[in-house]
């Protein structure tokens, strides 16, 4: 099935010895030189690179208080190093979120530190150089960006931030990701990830009004370019796409129209993902925000919903405000933005919409908490409410739904392994051995409580699991959406 | 006034200036790189208050690294605690006995724990320099430097315990060479091999200090993870920087 050996699944979590090197060949093609002049970065490599690498990180350090201090204060204690997912699949040394910092600090050392200026060899600080260049782009693109090794650091050294720098810095010299850099390509030229154009959309979403209607009788609307809707929803493309994202849009809207709620989506901002964080570069990360706020604008929305996606979810919670603010145009009742989760689990709340969980008794469900959610960002209004509210809502629409371990779930969860602009083919060894420890917690919930439905809130992890689970003996419609739930378990026209 | 006292009163004085000047440029570097995007690990404190008690936990008890990994964490907090029972003792070197506070820091308490806490510091030490050398994970991480710090606390706290348990030195003699250094009035230096060995590895130690992973210790107090409230759709963080930023065509 692979030529790679699949890592086995343990009884509990081990942590391997590391070995040297193992995934130094990992490395996802690069870019095209008309995909990097697209967004503003040079072609192919540049001549003098060093000298503008070694620049660009200078000026990042002095643009990012979270860089500066996290290159400075790291103790090397050893706390991290059994902590990213990417370590523990692939016993690769250099995928321990130390390790994969000292990388870009061994050269920040040796540029911008008395210490590494006089004394390179004394605290391991290098030159930049052609070998260097090859460990990032190996090692920088083995990183999910999923936070873990920040909740663990004593100084709260978070690797996403210094794996996005690093990315930054290569785009800049010239040797850019192919995946991350055509998609943020295609979302400036047609509107969405996926490249999926305005025609095709709405066909796709007059065909799903044919579907719902022909399954549960109900004339459940999929809006587009509506203007004056109350509600504008940006969600990940896939979900107009494929299985199983595909039901967690039909989830939404059976929700909005269960409540009464007048909705629409955008052909301009078809696109809740925001790859530019990926790539670490904020002039992509807020020309691609700018596009929501802009949709929102024309079509004269009240309020703004992001559909199931993780890493969309954090730009949108954490940084929209920032970057595409302020908001003062939208209904000020409710938060900019708001998760569909929040959406309906208000609904629940209220008694506005109605679940019946026995529609669901043939799924026995357990929850992956996505990283960017569970780490990035927050629902609802206490602290944490990004952990209760989605198994509030499952809970409301199944019978039967278990935990994974608790070092597992919530602030500790395990990244599915294709996060961070690392969901392509060339990729794959690394995405299935990443996935093991989430593998390793789904196989004992699996056991223990016959588990056959591993529901998830991001359309980065529901692809991935997807594609990796088969390689672990695990059926890939295991993999569900939340509002797929909500979907099968809400009663349409009860309520009007 | 001997060669040694001046030597040694040149030295503290100089270090004392590399120690203060180089923590303080770099904490006013810290506090004025900016924080354009609002980037605190959730859950995290929605209210500064909050944010307070988190930092008071990360700085006090360790919190998240407690959480991460007990073995460090309780060799490194027993080396930091140890760390702070030693200066309480110490202290009583630098301050006049008219001053208010020192009949609290002579109390039999302060002294005692300070006295058997360079035990502790010992033993945190051995601890973290064993597992740099023995868990492969760790070694694999470790620089040169990473080792000769250990060395050179283990060394600050061997002489000292030496000098408290098996040698006096001058004490009276001592203090006067330190209150002298404070009041610019420089007196001699008994020349004890140990109290010098002792305080040229404090010397190393002070001067290392702003251009190390000594850093840390400003340092936790400005990582945005950490101090960061969890309050950004409340709250528009940063928008000046980012209108610039859209001003400038995204560039």
């Amino acid at each position: 099935m692979a030529d790679f050996e699949i890592p086995k699944l343990t009884e509990f979590q081990l942590i391997p010895h590391t070995k040297d090197g193992v995934m130094a060949h990992s490395q996802p093609y690069v870019a095209k030189p008309e995909f990097q002049e697209s967004l503003g970065f040079p072609g192919e490599l540049v001549d003098n690179w060093e000298e503008k690498a070694v620049e660009k990180l200078g000026d990042l350090v002095k643009g990012s208080r979270a860089l500066q201090v996290f290159l400075d204060a790291c103790v090397k204690c050893g706390a991290c190093t059994d902590k990213c997912h990417y370590y523990l699949g692939t016993s690769d040394p250099l995928n321990m979120p130390v390790a994969r910092q000292d990388l870009l600090r061994k050269v920040y050392r040796r540029y911008f530190t008395f210490a590494g200026k006089y004394f390179p060899k004394l605290v391991g600080a290098v030159d930049m150089s052609k070998d260097v260049l090859d460990q990032w782009y190996s090692y920088y693109h083995q990183c999910s960006q999923c936070r873990r090794c920040s909740v663990f650091c004593p100084y709260g050294i978070d690797t996403a931030e210094i794996s996005m720098a690093a990315r930054e810095i290569m785009d800049e010299v010239g040797q850019g990701q192919k995946y991350c850099n055509e998609i943020i390509g295609k979302v400036f030229k047609i509107g969405n990830n996926l490249g999926l154009p305005e025609p095709a959309l709405v066909d796709t979403l007059e065909g799903l009004e044919e579907d719902v209607l022909e399954d549960d009788g109900v004339a459940v609307k999929f809006p587009v370019d509506v203007e004056g809707a109350d509600v504008l929803v940006v969600t990940p493309s896939a979900d107009f796409f494929a299985e199983p994202h595909i039901d967690g849009l039909i989830g939404y809207a059976k929700v909005f129209h269960a409540a009464g709620i007048n909705w629409t989506l955008s052909s301009y901002a078809s696109e809740a993902a925001n790859f530019g964080m990926f790539i670490g570069s904020h002039a992509n990360m807020q020309k691609v925000s700018l596009r929501i706020r802009e949709a929102a604008q024309q079509l004269g929305v009240k309020r703004i919903v992001f559909g199931e996606c993780g890493h969309a979810w954090r730009v949108a919670y954490s940084f929209l405000n920032t970057l595409a603010g302020p908001f003062d145009f939208l209904d000020p009742n409710y938060p900019v933005p708001q998760h569909i989760i929040e959406v309906t689990h208000d609904l629940i709340q209220r008694g506005a919409i109605t679940l019946d969980k026995s529609a669901n008794d043939e799924h026995r469900v357990t929850y992956h908490d996505s990283c960017n959610v569970a780490r990035a960002s927050r629902m609802g209004n206490i602290p944490g409410g990004q952990f209760v509210l989605p198994r509030e809502v499952i809970k409301a629409s199944v019978n039967h739904y278990y935990d994974m371990a608790p070092e597992t779930v919530r602030e500790s969860t395990f990244c599915c392994g294709g996060g961070g602009g690392l969901l392509t083919d060339d990729l794959m060894e690394l995405r299935v051995k990443g996935a093991q420890p989430r593998m390793n917690a789904l196989q004992h919930v699996v056991d223990e409580y016959d588990v056959n439905y591993l529901a998830a809130i991001c359309a980065i992890c529901k692809s991935q699991f997807a594609k990796v689970m088969p390689y672990y003996d695990f059926p890939m419609d295991m993999i569900g959406s939340v509002h797929g739930l909500v979907s099968n378990a809400i009663q349409l026209g009860v309520k009007e | 006034m001997s060669a040694l006292g001046t030597t040694y009163s040149i030295l503290f004085s100089i270090a004392t200036i590399v120690l203060v000047v180089g923590l303080v440029r770099r904490i006013m570097l810290y506090a004025r790189t900016p924080a354009p995007l609002k980037i605190p690990t959730t859950p995290a404190p929605i209210t500064r208050g909050g944010v307070a008690v988190r930092m008071l936990k990360e700085v006090t008890i360790f919190e998240s690294l407690f959480k991460s990994n007990k073995w460090i964490w309780l060799f490194g907090w027993i080396f930091h605690f140890a760390l702070l029972l030693a200066f309480f003792r110490h202290l009583r070197y630098a301050m006049s006995p008219d001053n208010p506070l020192f009949t609290l820091i002579s109390l039999e308490l302060v002294q005692t724990a300070g006295k058997y806490g360079g035990y502790a510091m010992l033993i945190g030490l051995i601890g973290l320099f064993g597992r740099r050398i023995f868990v492969d994970r760790v070694r694999y991480i470790s620089a040169p430097s990473d080792y000769l710090m250990l060395l050179l606390l283990l060394g600050i706290a061997g002489s000292g315990l030496l000098m408290t348990f098996v040698s006096h030195t001058d004490i009276v003699a001592l203090k006067a060479f330190v209150l002298g250094l404070m009041r610019l009035d420089w007196q001699p230096l008994p020349a004890d091999p140990i109290l010098l060995v002792h305080l040229s590895l404090v010397l190393i130690l002070m001067v290392v200090f702003p251009i190390s992973k000594l850093l840390h210790a400003p340092g936790v107090f400005f990582s945005p993870t950490r101090n960061q409230a969890d309050d950004p759709r409340e709250h528009r963080h940063g928008g000046e920087w980012a209108d610039r930023m859209k001003a400038a065509g995204g560039q």
